[in-house]
């Protein structure tokens, strides 16, 4: 089972290089990475399989001995993520494809767009299989540069503007992590994880404290944690809507697990738990007021994006069992739902011409079918019973109220705050894009955008309209949009064996040993 | 090595010139600071290591060895630096090209924000001290606009 951990890094990158030998050839282009994502899903479940019946799988790159060589580690959390992660890039993948198609880039192949996206993917592999931290490094690097390439596609006017803040401030968090890194090994002469929980823990406290500052420093600026998280929600929307939903869903979550894993394995104890409690309960509603006040559908969802992050924090941050599961499952469950959400919003775009709000109207009885699309991940994302978002909010309320400090409850009471505003903010959207009259200028079905590429898309026996609908949103971007919705359905159903899973997670991860006996079985050196 | 009192100035030198660089509006400024800030990173790398002779089996006993780890690690974020810079050049080739120049601009938000203060003096009446804003032109909004903190909003 171990030869399978290396797979999802190596695969895509492979992928990747066989994509930039077929510039030029936009069809084969899409089935190479069409079945690289595939595997890489069918890989990531089954070491999620594996790490569940075996406990963490872990190989030695390069045949080179664990202190010496890097590890790649797949425990239940990373296995967990891959799959979530890998499921979603798959779907994004699909939509973006369709969207090319529909768009005619038969024509004029933006060449450079399969391989940097499957290279983004590799990256967030590595991030979560990484048992180095100069690895680590190197991963949320890998992932970085790629997303530099996504977010500039085109390079046009708007995208150049936001793309130098988002270029500048994650080179910035990128000096520090290093810097962080140059501090941890030249006080532990490692840079193992699994070696560094002994020699972190014989250190004094003050360097401790000053090691987990700086990293907690680089991981907040890509995670969006508040008061390092204003470059977010102007560079996302500018970028095409598949790049925006699997950034939104995948980036941000890779800030959140690298915290994750910091703060359990390498500084557990909760010495800034006060600290994260604190930026948890003002990026929760710091995020959502700023989301309130938006007139862009996707600009208001990168908003809820960084209110929420809020949410796993706040399970991080109570460093008990049942708040660190929780924080898990909403992981899981928000890298789906947000992801879906700037999904749909892609296809209002396109259906409706725009996404700001005072320009949409009457998409409800002009689209049924992206009503629903949009509906149910926006009611799951407010937490709204019985779906995923909702059973995620109430652990982390009950892990509140199990912590029992004033702080703790302060947390819980901005939690349901959040959850209320988020349902006010998304209702804003449905009340004015979906539900009320169609707008005077909105393009009707007669002359609907885009409708004049759609030569060949129409069969005999469909109606005119059907026909420029479905060139509109063509169901190669309904599928995957559709499916993203069932699977977070799916969660919502299965919540019960997943929050058996997320909590097998957490408990091993607070309690070490399971990782460290994995990568060193004779003891570490 | 041992960081001696030299070595830790030239680091800090590195560090406070790419910070004062990085707040600049100009891109290419930005970029000079990320360089200078990203060699300052990779000396404070070295230090966390031993230094010695060469790390060769052969060539220099196991006690007087240099610790290659570091090295290692400075070579792949010169590499990384390498393609950064790369880029960050294109990005301020092509925003000379819409533009006309490389700085980096206020987002969305922060203009927002500004047109609705602009707003605000008139109806209510509620100036809020400063009295020149009732006759700004165009140039003083430009320069308004340039003076504000990039974002800083959200």
């Amino acid at each position: 089972m171990t030869h399978l951990v290396p797979l999802p890094v190596v695969m895509p990158l492979l992928g990747a290089a066989l994509t930039l030998l077929l510039l030029g050839r936009p069809r084969a282009q899409r089935w190479v990475s069409l079945t690289v994502l595939t595997a890489t899903v069918a890989v990531a479940a089954m070491l999620l399989v594996g790490s569940t019946l075996d406990g963490p799988l872990v190989v030695e790159v390069g045949g080179w001995a664990a202190p010496m060589g890097i590890v790649l580690v797949a425990d239940q959390l990373a296995a967990l993520m891959l799959v979530v992660s890998a499921a979603v890039t798959l779907c994004v993948l699909v939509y973006s494809i369709g969207q090319g198609m529909a768009d005619g880039d038969e024509e004029t192949p933006l060449s450079v767009y399969h391989p940097t996206y499957l290279v983004l993917t590799a990256g967030v592999c590595n991030a979560f299989l990484s048992g180095d931290l100069f690895n680590l490094y190197v991963g949320f690097e890998i992932l970085l540069v790629a997303s530099y390439v996504l977010l500039t596609l085109g390079s046009t006017e708007t995208r150049i503007r936001a793309g130098t803040t988002y270029v500048v401030v994650s080179l910035l968090s990128s000096v520090i992590f290093l810097v962080a890194i140059g501090l941890v090994y030249a006080a532990t002469g490692t840079l193992n994880l699994a070696q560094l929980v002994d020699r972190l823990d014989a250190l004094p406290d003050d360097i401790r404290l000053v090691l987990q500052g700086m990293l907690l420093l680089a991981f907040g600026i890509k995670a969006a944690v508040f008061p390092l998280s204003a470059w977010l929600p102007d560079s996302y929307p500018t970028a095409p809507a598949p790049v925006t939903a699997v950034f939104a869903g995948l980036l941000t979550k890779v800030g959140v697990y690298a915290i994750i894993r910091t703060e359990t394995l390498l500084f557990p104890g909760g010495r800034t738990s006060t600290l994260l409690l604190v930026t948890a309960v003002l990026t929760m509603v710091i995020g959502i007021l700023g989301a309130v006040a938006q007139s862009d559908i996707k600009r208001l969802l990168s908003f809820t994006l960084i209110s929420h992050i809020g949410y796993m924090l706040f399970g991080v941050g109570l460093t008990s069992s049942l708040g660190l599961s929780a924080a898990i499952f909403y992981v899981v469950h928000h890298i789906t739902i947000q992801t879906t959400l700037f999904l749909a919003a892609g296809l209002v775009e396109r259906r409706g011409g725009s996404t700001a709000l005072d320009r949409l109207g009457g998409l409800a009885r002009l689209s049924p079918l992206l009503a629903v699309l949009f509906f149910v991940p926006a009611l799951n994302l407010a937490g709204i019973p019985p779906f995923s978002g909702f059973l995620g909010k109430l652990g982390l309320v009950q892990a509140g109220i199990d912590d029992g400090g004033a702080l703790a409850w302060i947390l819980v009471a901005g939690g349901l705050v959040t959850s209320l505003l988020t349902l006010y903010a998304i209702a804003r959207v449905w009340n004015l894009a979906f539900w009320r009259a169609p707008h005077a200028d909105m393009p009707r079905e007669d002359d609907a955008p885009r409708a004049a590429r759609t030569d060949g898309a129409m069969e005999p026996g469909q109606n005119v309209a059907t026909a420029q609908n479905a060139a509109v949103m063509p169901g190669l971007m309904i599928a995957p949009t559709a499916a993203l919705v069932a699977f977070g359905l799916v969660l919502t159903v299965v919540a019960g064996p997943l929050l058996e899973l997320s909590t097998d997670a957490a408990d091993d991860l607070l309690r070490r040993t399971p990782y460290v006996e994995a990568v060193f079985p004779g003891g570490t050196p | 090595m041992t960081p001696n009192l030299t070595y830790v100035l030239v680091i800090g030198v590195l560090v406070a010139a790419g910070v004062t660089l990085l707040l600049e509006r100009s891109l290419t400024r930005v970029l000079m600071g990320v360089v200078l800030l990203g060699n300052g990173a990779n000396l404070l790398l070295l230090t966390g290591g031993r230094a010695g002779g060469a790390p060769i089996v052969g060539t220099t006993s196991q006690e007087e060895m240099s610790d290659p780890l570091p090295q290692a690690m400075i070579l792949t974020a010169i590499v990384i630096t390498l393609g950064m810079t790369a880029f960050l050049l294109a990005l301020a080739y092509r925003s000379w090209h819409l533009n006309g120049h490389d700085e980096v601009q206020d987002d969305v938000e922060d203009r927002r924000i500004m047109t609705l203060a602009e707003r605000d003096e008139g109806p209510d009446g509620e100036d809020t001290g400063d009295d020149d804003d009732d006759d700004m032109t165009a140039e003083d909004e430009r320069r308004l606009a340039a003076s504000a903190t990039p974002g800083r909003s959200g």
